[in-house]
């Protein structure tokens, strides 16, 4: 299933690329036959533990091989880690640090392996921290930092080289509220900066909110892919629910549910609006015209109320996930 | 292209790999130095340092002192520091280069830095033989002062005799076993999750090098050091009825074939940790 927007046409050094790729480790299954095209912008990764996003992201940077198929990352090859790295910065899962180091200088020390003198790694390391907001324990050593300190110094790490791709693997995880707003503001910020930004996340309506496009995985296969919207409305076998605010709630459902497609129409427990579930939404709004044209009903709010990701995912995977 | 981007644009040259090697190695001299990791390691150099001080500072017998010092400090070199000291001393550092971080999941991070990993090898490989050269070369100095300087004519040979020229021998025996044994380690770490089996084999081929015919000696890294030492052990009990004489390597040839199998060694080794994997779940 895909819903691909057109920039999937770029030249492939605009592009992330996967071609039939397939990992096998030893004889589990990572990832299997999974080919994509991702443009820049925010890109989720999503699925249930175990569906092969790791994978991807370590595919990606070559920290694995592919058993069969082909990465690209903006027309470079994975193992090619001299041209790969300066341009791609990943937040990996793994919470664990060289010991006895600080902020500053875990980052600082990484920024000297790119080959920079001791005042560039460090003024990159220290614009890295202030970006996410560890000015002031920089100077502490990490095995004193919580959780979420230890996220944002792996994530000042990812961003200290200023790369154009940034894969950041469940990357809100053991944030605070304010954490997760002000990372999320700053990962859709570099998506608009067209900089490539592939995360995983298991919170799916925070990661819908500021995706341009979604990859669902399931058991290592790609079940759906693209514009999230795009998505909802491929997945035929579910009917899409639509909200309709309107003071007359009776009267619409009424006929409402002389059209075929319809197949619920429910009114809503305030009395102030009902909740439609149809086959076609094209059908749907053109019934809907029809009808407050002719009868003069009044529309306060049409808004669709499963097509987020959360939807999606329950549709394609969470029975999945529930059966096992 | 900013100042900070300008500093990197040379990356790929050679002046770039020379740059990121050294920070490799600077960053692995300071891991080993942490936390009191290589305490262990001060131990191994200098054990024989305190018992020869201990020596010197109670042992008052005059008759006959050069000749057996000589002998006891060439079978300290020889078999202590060689044959136990630096062989476990390097299967430690080299266990600790790779291994030891995919155990504190540690290793992506140089791995996610624009360096070949071949450079991050060879930068990680020359952090442990420095440590290992130093330690023991001080351990051998150490042991040599406290050995010849409390009595009069250990002092002569010292400063006037061959106990430089000994003293120089040792020191080159002691960093050609670090890099032989450094180099095979390492690369045992990159073919075995646990190095230390294959240790063990090695350990014993060592052993029994002086007992294996002239063709299979050649296949040791004693054969080759035994060249070099300046005072030969004398073989005494069972050991003198198994052993079999081979004919001595040339030292030229000694260093040389050492140096080239420590090349092969490393070749092979930087050809394997392009396709190591990095997969803490499965270690």
């Amino acid at each position: 299933m895909s819903a691909e927007p057109a920039d999937a046409d770029l030249p492939p050094d605009r592009l992330l690329v996967f071609e039939e790729v397939s990992k096998f480790y030893g004889e589990v299954l990572g990832v299997n036959r999974v080919s994509l095209r991702l443009p820049p912008g925010v890109t989720s990764l999503v699925g249930p533990n175990g569906s092969g996003k790791t994978t991807l992201m370590n595919l990606l940077t070559g920290l694995v091989r592919p058993s069969r198929g082909r990465v690209s990352v903006l027309g470079i090859r994975p193992d090619d880690p001299e041209r790969l790295f300066g341009k791609v910065g990943y937040c990996t899962q793994f919470d664990s640090f060289p010991a006895g180091v600080s902020g500053r200088s875990f980052v600082r020390g990484w920024l000297r392996l790119h080959g920079m003198a001791g005042a560039a790694a460090g003024r990159l390391a220290d614009e890295a921290l202030e970006r996410v907001g560890l000015t002031e324990a920089a100077g502490r050593r990490i095995a004193g930092y919580s959780k979420g300190m230890r996220q944002r110094v792996r994530l000042a790490l990812a961003l200290s080289h200023r790369p154009e791709v940034l894969v950041l693997d469940e990357p809100l995880n053991g944030l605070d509220p304010m954490a997760r707003a002000e990372s999320l503001a700053l990962f859709e910020g570099l998506g608009r900066e067209g900089l490539h930004v592939v995360l995983s996340s298991h919170i799916l309506h925070e990661v819908d909110r500021i995706s341009d496009r979604v990859v669902l995985l399931s058991h290592g296969y790609v079940v759906a892919e693209g514009q999230i919207h795009g998505v909802r409305t491929e997945v035929t076998d579910q009917p899409l629910q639509i909200l309709v605010r309107c003071p007359q709630p009776h009267a619409l459902a009424a006929r409402l549910f002389a059209a075929e497609h319809v197949v619920e129409a429910k009114v809503h427990a305030d009395g102030g609006g009902l909740l439609v579930r149809t086959r076609d939404a094209a059908a749907f709004h053109r019934l809907l015209n029809r009808i407050v044209l002719e009868h003069g009903l009044d529309l306060e709010a049409v808004a669709p109320a499963d097509d987020d990701a959360n939807a999606v995912y329950q549709y394609l995977i969470g029975s999945e996930t529930e059966a096992q | 292209m900013s100042a900070d981007a300008a500093a990197v644009g040379d990356v790929g040259t050679w002046a770039c790999r020379r740059r990121q090697a050294l920070a490799v190695a600077g960053l692995e001299l300071l891991r080993g130095l942490s936390a009191g990791r290589s305490l262990w390691l001060l131990f191994l150099a200098f054990a024989p340092t305190f018992i020869i001080l201990m020596h010197a500072l109670h042992d008052h017998d005059e008759g006959h002192r050069l000749e057996r010092e000589t002998l006891i400090l060439a079978g300290i070199v020889q078999v202590f520091y060689v044959r136990f000291g630096i062989f476990f001393g390097c299967l430690g550092l080299s266990m600790r280069l790779l291994r030891g971080e995919v155990a504190e999941r540690t290793l992506h991070y140089p791995f996610l830095a624009p360096v070949r990993r071949d450079v991050l090898l060879l930068g990680k490989l020359l952090a442990a033989t420095l440590t290992a050269a130093l330690l023991f070369g001080a351990g051998i100095v150490a042991s040599t002062l406290f050995m010849y300087g409390h009595f009069e004519a250990g002092r002569e040979f010292l400063l006037e005799g061959a106990g430089l020229a000994h003293l120089r021998a040792n020191l080159l025996v002691a960093v050609l076993a670090c890099l032989g044994y450094g180099a095979v380690f390492l690369a045992l770490s990159l073919l075995t999750k646990n190095p230390i089996l294959p240790a063990v084999f090695v350990l014993l081929w060592e052993g029994m090098s002086g007992v294996l015919p002239v063709w299979l000696k050649r296949l040791s890294v004693t054969h080759y050091l035994k060249a070099l030492f300046p005072v030969e052990l004398p073989v005494e009990g069972i050991s003198g009825l198994f052993t079999v004489v081979a004919e001595p390597t040339p030292p030229w040839l000694a260093v040389s074939g050492l140096l080239a199998f420590v090349a092969l060694v490393v070749a092979f080794a930087c050809w394997r940790v392009r396709s190591f994997e990095i997969g803490y779940g499965t270690e």
